[in-house]
């Protein structure tokens, strides 16, 4: 498969079906494995690296379910490809930085994605729409059996499976949820909350992971032990934190909805102009007003056929694929000029605001409409 | 000056503490020492235990620094400096000082997830063996020479299997 193929796919997971999908983004799930008293890739020579990632490709391409794969190493790879399977989560950040004795295999879906010599020998990544931690790790750990059976992984008995980071020593497994919050930013609660789930173990990180920021309102929300505890009471420990954490944001959309309309409305108008009218745009303004814009569906203000298109901009408004969209090299302010263009047309579908139907939902008559409405 | 946790930022966050005359000190970036709750100096001898930077200079005072790895020639300061292990046989060598930091970073200190279908064998392998052994022991002493005979039969057999 093409990489041009690859892109032209929306990623499954994107989509937006799974449960608990209006805020639960995405879940995604990794193992990571290595081959048993061979240098780790940070610390292998390129030559021992090569070696590695020819003795683990051909198992992984063969899989039954990388029928169809797209396969590539990442020395093949164009600095703006990596960047657009960054932006789709398919490739760590870490993975881009790669090149010779590198490899990534994913299936067509883009449902799994596996990278060989990242700072493991194998990173095994499997992505779903809504909250599906579980049945993602169904999945990895029948690849996770099927490759065993073909390599041999460095396991202890008393530490488990071996990795490059002490971190992840054990099961090896990352569990983690992207959440759309909202609600709980605009109320100020947001804080909280990272600082209650950071206590229990957990982390609470940007769109991109490990220091970056938190643009959107999305939140990635991950397990940070992986010795001692079993990959089921992991998972479970996770989904019953998110699932707190969903309860909490509908709360904080009821209390903005009862308390706080005018605000809430203003938002929203506010983040309808800007989209439908502005030239230029960076990628932090794009998904903080889409976001808002992505609160509106759910509370009813925008058709919820809407919903897709205002998804698929979260990710065609990035860097790389903007670039990837236009062809040619685009310096910063012209990809802000692009970016606003590729908004304004696509937004060309979405209707006005409309606010009556936020005050039958809730069955709030009280709260005013605003006069220009 | 790069952070001592994750190496890639810049430090701002400089820390120094002075425990019974012995001086440590920790460079974080912003970022880490956030996510390691390092923002009130009451809070930095667990920082420092979550980071094993205590553990790590103790080791080389003792001169375990200079050991190396027999599979992949890495050593104490080529952890310190990068964070990362060099291969798994790295987790026996450096066991000592890699202890207290597994403790300090997870729930517990023996994994208790997924076994690999070959681990579990060698392990089940293993504990007939030690029943075989205590067995020929018994046998042994109550002068029971036929089944000890039939029993070490077993255990060579079990030590064939183990090999392969």
């Amino acid at each position: 498969m093409k990489f041009a193929n690859v892109i032209s796919n929306g990623g499954e997971w994107l989509r937006g079906e799974g449960p608990h999908h209006q805020i639960v983004i995405s879940s995604r799930l990794r193992l990571a494995r290595n081959l048993r008293n061979r240098a780790f890739p940070g610390w292998a020579k390129k030559a021992e690296r090569i070696a590695i990632l020819e003795l683990i490709k051909p198992h992984v391409e063969k899989l039954p379910e990388m029928q169809d794969s797209f396969s590539e190493l990442l020395q093949d790879l164009s600095a703006l490809e990596k960047q657009v399977l960054v932006e789709r989560h398919l490739i760590s950040r870490e993975h881009a930085a790669k090149s010779a004795g590198s490899a990534i295999v994913m299936n067509r879906r883009q449902t799994l994605s596996i990278m060989i010599n990242e700072e493991d020998h194998l990173r095994m990544q499997s992505m779903r729409s809504g909250l599906q931690l579980r049945q993602a790790f169904k999945l990895l750990d029948k690849i996770d059996s099927a490759l065993e059976g073909e390599l041999e992984f460095a396991y202890d008995q008393k530490l488990g499976y071996l990795t490059a980071c002490p971190t992840n020593v054990g099961t090896g497994m990352r569990a983690s949820a992207m959440l759309h919050l909202p609600g709980l930013v605009l109320s100020e609660l947001i804080n909280q909350v990272v600082q209650a789930v950071s206590k229990i173990g957990l982390a609470v990180r940007g769109l991109y992971g490990e220091g970056t920021e938190a643009m959107g309102n999305l939140f990635q929300i991950s397990n940070q032990t992986t010795l001692g505890e079993k990959e089921d009471e992991i998972i479970t420990r996770l989904t019953k934190v998110i699932e707190t954490i969903i309860e909490k944001e509908h709360d904080a959309r009821q209390v903005l909805i009862q308390k706080k309309s005018n605000t809430l409305w203003d938002q929203i108008g506010r983040a309808y102009g800007v989209l439908t009218y502005a030239h230029a745009m960076s990628s932090k303004e794009a998904l903080n007003l889409l976001s808002i814009i992505k609160l509106g569906i759910d509370l009813g203000a925008f058709p919820e056929d809407k919903r897709l298109p205002i998804d698929e901009l979260f990710i065609d408004t990035q860097p790389a694929h903007l670039q990837n969209t236009s062809q040619q090299k685009l310096n910063a302010e012209e990809r802000d000029h692009l970016r606003a263009q590729i908004i304004r047309a696509r937004l060309k579908v979405l209707p006005k605001p409309d606010i009556s139907k936020l005050a039958k939902e809730t069955g709030n008559g009280s709260s005013p409409t605003p006069s220009e409405q | 000056m790069l952070c001592d946790v994750c190496k890639c930022n810049d430090a701002t966050v400089f820390l120094t503490q002075i425990i019974e005359g012995k001086m440590q000190k920790v460079n974080l970036c912003d970022a880490c020492s956030k996510e390691k709750g390092v923002q009130d100096p009451t809070g930095f001898a667990l920082a420092d235990l979550l980071l094993g930077i205590g553990a790590a200079e103790e080791i080389e005072k003792g001169g375990a620094a200079a050991q190396r790895c027999p599979v992949c020639g890495f050593t104490q300061s080529d952890f310190k400096k990068t964070g990362r292990l060099g291969c798994s046989t790295c987790y026996v060598t450096f066991t000592e000082s890699l202890t207290a930091l597994l403790k300090a970073m997870h729930k517990g200190t023996s994994h208790v997830g997924k076994v690999p279908e070959r681990a579990q064998r060698v392990g089940e392998l293993s504990d007939r063996m030690r029943t075989l052994s205590e067995n020929l022991q018994k046998a042994v002493a109550e002068e029971n020479y036929e089944t000890a005979a039939s029993l070490r039969d077993q255990i060579k057999q079990l030590e064939s299997e183990l090999a392969g």
